[in-house]
């Protein structure tokens, strides 16, 4: 133990040695410059090589696939006008971890289409969410099925597919607060947004 | 790539001891790859000379990586040096009887100081780059709606990326450059915009009917693959850098999410489903079929990331109570449960994790240095910090 200190203290009087002799301002030689001070931007970060993209931001093929999905329509109704109290009275919940439509609730997308096939001018948006039990990507994907399944219901029952928009908050928007099942119950749902044209 | 020499010395040793007689070597190989992780004793360094900002900032990094700040009497290394002025310090290893370092830094603050120092004995031990003068981007949910925030790795330094008041989130980083993919609401429903954080430019990228979910750029940058529900399923997808050539990989009434890329670039993992059961695959980015990754001993597993080395996947899994940060071999094979979290990623070193944690009011940024098992908590800010990526 005492011969490693003492070993240790030679080989640090070595070093120190070499530096004093190397170095113009008591410093060691090996003088390792760093980029100047931050200035508080997110353009100090270093390395940094600008990515060129075309102005066009991808767009929609239109090539309907094989099989039971019905595709998406281009963008949806931007610029409609939302109101979400004319049918928040027909809210569907879901189990956990599912997106499968529970027989009780059906009556409820059956009064969605009825209103839809009332309102001819009108859209709806389709809104999935999740409760917080999931990690945060898998629950906007499921969020996104939930909110399919429904869509899928109402093709079904006779609503136009261009009439129907999706999104999915996943768990980042909770309709009740809290961490237990009486909260994550009412979490699991799809709410429905009336769209209709800007006048 | 990476020579771990002291790292591998200390794996071997556990596995012969495991193994009982040196004489298998394949059951060494197996036992050394499982074990390595969460199953390292970090080394002991002691510290002497510096004060404040500086010695908080070495004591930090290097417990993140592989050390154990401990006194003077049962270290096995003495970083000594000091902060008066420009930051120095030298390195000695007492049990080899070494110097192993003699640095001075000039320019940048006392924070980047110590942190290239810090950067230099992790060089000099374990013989792989630091982490000190890495960038973290992630997630910030303020209640109705969450920006995008850049950072320091220890959470210092944060600046918002985006002002947009709605909901962002999967922030990615472009492989060796200063930008991000990410999902913002701004525009109504989830789309990827790419956003130039060296210009401050930023633009729509995929915006296709229906959802458009988890942007990951190849490790080349030339690909971007993604959760688009646009065909009426959520699928997985990938397509050129610039948005042209767009593909379809899965196609499935089950939905995929949080896809990342292998590091040759060759595979696309993700979590998917297998029936109604929860599964890592990977799928090649020309197409084909997916492959199921075995994550026995962890269940319902998401978010996954495999480490810039090639050697490890690290992923969420999902349990009745919580959240874990699980490790398998990138080949699949048994789960070593680190530590209870989510949404990890890899540092560009492939030694340390950064993961999200529950908390009572929210969640909160974490380092896990993969293994040693030592965690620290990020420096916060005000809101539910969460989904962070680690640029590389």
């Amino acid at each position: 133990m005492k011969t490693k200190y003492i070993f240790n203290l030679l080989s640090l009087g070595l070093v120190l040695t070499s530096l004093a002799t190397t170095g113009c301002h008591k410093r060691p030689a090996t003088l390792t410059p760093l980029p100047g001070a931050r200035t508080g931007h997110i353009g100090d970060v270093p390395p940094t090589q600008p990515l060129g993209f075309d102005n066009n931001t991808t767009t929609s093929t239109g090539i309907p696939p094989v099989g039971n999905p019905i595709p998406m329509s281009k963008d949806g109704h931007v610029g409609w006008i939302p109101n979400t109290d004319a049918l928040k009275a027909e809210t569907v919940y879901f189990d956990f971890d599912s997106s499968a439509i529970k027989s009780g609730e059906q009556s409820k997308i059956d009064n969605v289409a009825a209103y839809l096939n009332q309102n001819p001018q009108a859209a709806v948006r389709v809104e999935g969410n999740c409760d917080e039990r999931g990690t945060e990507e898998y629950n906007r994907s499921l969020g996104e099925r939930r909110a399919l399944a429904v869509r899928e219901y109402l093709v079904r029952a006779g609503v136009a597919a261009d009439r129907v928009d999706t999104v999915s908050y996943g768990e980042d928007r909770p309709a009740v607060p809290g961490h237990d099942e009486a909260a994550y119950k009412m979490n699991r749902r799809d709410d429905f947004v009336v769209l209709t044209p800007p006048q | 790539m990476n020579k771990k020499k002291p790292l591998l010395l200390l794996t071997l040793l556990t596995a012969s001891l495991l193994a009982g007689v040196a004489g298998a070597q394949q059951e060494i190989n197996i036992s050394r790859e499982v074990n390595v992780i969460g199953g390292v004793k970090p080394l002991p360094i002691a510290l002497s000379g510096f004060s404040g900002e500086a010695a908080a900032v070495l004591k930090f990094d290097l417990e993140v990586q592989g050390f154990k700040v401990v006194d003077d009497s049962s270290a096995q290394y003495e970083l000594a040096g000091g902060n008066n002025g420009d930051v120095h310090g030298q390195l000695n290893d007492r049990t080899a009887r070494t110097s192993l370092l003699a640095k001075a830094y000039s320019g940048g603050t006392t924070r980047t100081q110590a942190h290239a120092l810090a950067d230099d004995v992790v060089s000099a031990v374990f013989h792989m780059p630091g982490i000190g003068q890495t960038k973290i981007a992630f997630k910030v949910d303020t209640g109705a709606n969450s920006e995008v925030y850049v950072s320091d790795f220890d959470g210092h330094n944060a600046q918002a990326v985006t002002h947009d008041n709605t909901i962002v989130a999967a922030p990615t980083w472009v492989p060796r450059h200063l930008a991000l993919f990410y999902v913002s609401y701004k525009l109504g429903n989830a789309h990827i915009w790419f956003h130039n954080l060296a210009t401050g430019a930023r633009d729509v990228f995929a915006r296709y009917g229906g959802s458009n979910l988890s942007p990951a750029v190849s490790p080349d940058g030339s690909k971007v693959a993604m959760i688009l529900s646009k065909s009426g399923w959520v699928d997985l997808w990938v397509c050129n850098i610039d948005g042209s050539g767009l593909k379809e990989l899965t196609h499935s009434p089950q939905d995929e999410s949080s896809p990342c890329w292998s590091p040759d670039g060759k595979w696309i993992l993700f979590a998917g489903k297998v029936g109604e059961r929860r599964v890592l695959r990977k799928i090649s980015p020309e197409g084909g079929e997916a492959q199921t990754i075995s994550t026995a001993g962890a269940g319902s597993p998401s978010e996954p990331d495999w480490s810039p080395d090639g050697k490890w996947i690290v992923f969420t899994s999902q349990y009745s109570r919580g959240f874990n940060i699980c490790v398998i071999p990138a080949a699949g094979g048994p789960a070593t449960v680190v530590v209870e979290g989510e949404d990890p990623s890899w540092s560009p070193n492939s030694r340390t994790v950064v993961f999200a944690r529950r908390t009572g009011n929210g969640r909160v940024l974490s380092l896990l240095d993969v293994f040693t098992k030592q965690v620290k908590d990020v420096k916060q800010i005000s809101g539910s910090d969460s989904q962070p990526s680690w640029a590389k």
